[in-house]
């Protein structure tokens, strides 16, 4: 009767999402009053977790490289079982999303993901999950022998709480992947949307690709990631993968600035799980202004150079 | 090839989200509901297989009578032949059972569901079902093609891409990429026409149990208005954002 998460790992390195899911696990652990085991894949310093409350870490090293979710899943099948885990602890990337359903189906157990806090409930087992594209909430119970918890990105946050980390490594005996992996293209040493603590995001209103250098500028003063609203992906000014809102990523960093979005309805859905939004934009009427925390009313080819300026003045001080 | 398209029937991206009998239903009073968008690009997709490269396409949806118009649009959209297993959708698992055992009886090359639906944002079905029939999975799917007995497919992945190569019979979770927004088809008059004389077979579900179940929605509550500082004092943004809010 334990708990186990899953803790992610990209070129041996554990992935900041670590500490959330630890976090989590170590808080529900106490709740709980189960041991929490952690099973990370080919991680150098598994060890780091100890940061996080978690005393033992299960590092598998005969497991592919490169995440695979098909093999993953059937290794973290195997410590399910013979570990007699009833908690599972995920995070809700892309990656945990892919291995989720697999370990569902693997041990026909209850999976709920988008959860920002700890169970209301221990029995039966009820945990407030987002739903909407986070326009609302929903108490969810699960009911299964094995129940798996997705924990939504930063809805936790990671809680300090350091204690001795013993990590074995281990080999276990895995499936054959399914899938062959060809290429993969990634942009190195850019933030990405998923990972960075700040987005920047840019709208119809900077009228054309032409100008990105203002988003792109402010947001490298901020280690921040691009994005843009769905009608500057649709019209091809940025490509796709910048694309937040309703259909296209989720987006809930600590910090969101929009510039010349007006805020459409299934734009706002995408960014609402952000702690804070600011929002730049020349009409004061834009329905994002209603969303946001902090807002300027003003030209964006004005504001945002100044904004840029300023914030690097204020971050070679700090 | 036969293409089996999974489709959710959600509400409108647009729609006012509320909630009744003590917020514990949906409110669907005045509630447009659509094709789920991320089902819609990966049906966009499956008809431009069966135009290109002579597939047959079917679509399927778990859920009650309420979703028909939904199949009839995916019938006048182009697909084939439409089915509904009848049972209220509550929870993925029994829902990916629901389409696995039906799957286990045809045979199918390729299973096309939605990366996730708009209401649920579950993102789960697809690859339980993958699971559940021991098939390979390519979730958050931006690109599809095929040679022979194999399928190359491309997943979004956090800051990039990832190509994968997979033996047929898979499954894939699509979303925008897979077609471009605008290659979505509206149904003309000739397609809904054809739409009423095409099969909508109604299926009796296996009757799975259910383990997990909403018991309560809640709506966020109302935000605080927003700060509004003048343009010309970026330094009193920089302060609210460092000391107030705490961000930079």
């Amino acid at each position: 009767m334990s708990i186990l998460i899953f803790t992610e790992s990209e070129n041996n390195k554990l992935k900041r999402n670590t500490a959330e899911v630890a976090s989590y696990g170590t808080a529900l652990a106490e709740k709980l009053n189960k041991d929490c085991v952690a099973v990370s894949f080919n991680a150098d310093q598994a060890q780091e977790l100890g940061k996080y409350g978690i005393t033992k870490v299960l590092n598998v090293t005969n497991a592919p490289q490169q995440f695979d979710a098909h093999t993953y899943a059937s290794v973290l099948t195997h410590y399910i079982k013979s570990l007699g885990a009833t908690h599972i602890i995920l995070s809700s990337s892309a990656d945990a999303k892919f291995i989720a359903p697999l370990l569902a189906a693997n041990t026909n157990a209850a999976y709920v993901p988008n959860v920002v806090a700890l169970p209301l409930e221990k029995q039966p087992l009820t945990v407030k999950r987002t739903v909407f594209t986070n326009k609302a909430f929903a108490n969810t119970t699960l009911t299964a022998e094995v129940n798996i918890i997705g924990v939504g990105n930063n809805a936790f946050g990671a809680v300090e709480q350091a204690v001795n980390c013993v990590v074995e490594n281990t080999a276990v005996e895995h499936t054959v992947a399914n899938l062959e992996q060809l290429s993969i293209t990634k942009e190195s040493g850019k933030a990405t949307i998923a990972d960075a603590e700040v987005v920047v995001s840019g709208g119809r209103g900077l009228k054309g690709p032409e100008n990105w250098h203002l988003v792109e500028n402010l947001a490298e003063v901020l280690g921040a990631a691009t994005a843009c609203s769905k009608p500057v992906s649709d019209m091809g000014w940025r490509s796709h993968d910048e694309h937040v809102g309703q259909t296209g990523k989720p987006v809930s960093t600590n910090l969101y600035i929009a510039i010349g979005i007006s805020g459409a309805i299934q734009h706002l859905a995408g960014v609402n799980a952000s702690k804070v939004k600011v929002v730049i934009n020349n009409d004061p009427e834009a329905p994002f202004f209603k969303a946001a925390d902090y807002g300027i009313v003003g030209d964006a080819f004005e504001v945002v150079p100044v904004l840029t300026e300023k914030l690097k003045a204020f971050k070679s001080q700090s | 090839m036969n293409i089996l398209v999974c489709v959710s029937h959600v509400p409108d991206t647009t729609s006012k989200i509320n909630f009744v009998e003590n917020d514990t239903q949906f409110d669907t009073n005045g509630v447009q509901f659509v094709i789920n968008p991320n089902d819609e690009f990966g049906l966009t997709r499956a008809i431009w297989f069966k135009e290109k490269q002579g597939a047959q396409v079917h679509v399927i949806h778990v859920g009650t009578a309420t979703a028909d118009p939904t199949l009839r649009k995916c019938l006048a959209i182009g697909a084939d032949k439409a089915y509904r297993i009848d049972t209220p959708a509550i929870d993925g698992m029994t829902v990916a059972k629901e389409l696995a055992a039906f799957v286990a009886d045809n045979s199918y090359d390729l299973i096309i569901a939605g990366r996730e639906s708009i209401d649920y944002n579950g993102a789960m079905v697809p690859g339980m079902l993958a699971a559940l029939l021991d098939i390979a999975f390519v979730p958050n799917c931006v690109g599809l093609e095929f040679d022979g007995n194999n399928a190359i497919a491309e997943r979004e992945i956090d800051g990039g891409r990832e190509k994968l190569k997979a033996t047929l019979p898979m499954v894939v979770g699509g979303q925008k990429g897979l077609v471009e927004e605008s290659d979505l088809k509206i149904p003309n008059m000739r397609g809904i026409m054809q739409a009423r004389q095409k099969p909508l077979e109604v299926i009796n579900p296996k009757g799975f149990e259910n383990t997990t179940k909403v018991v309560l929605f809640e709506k966020p509550a109302p935000k605080a208005d927003v700060k509004l500082v003048p343009a010309d004092d970026i330094d009193l943004l920089i302060e609210l954002l460092q000391k107030e809010a705490n961000v930079i």
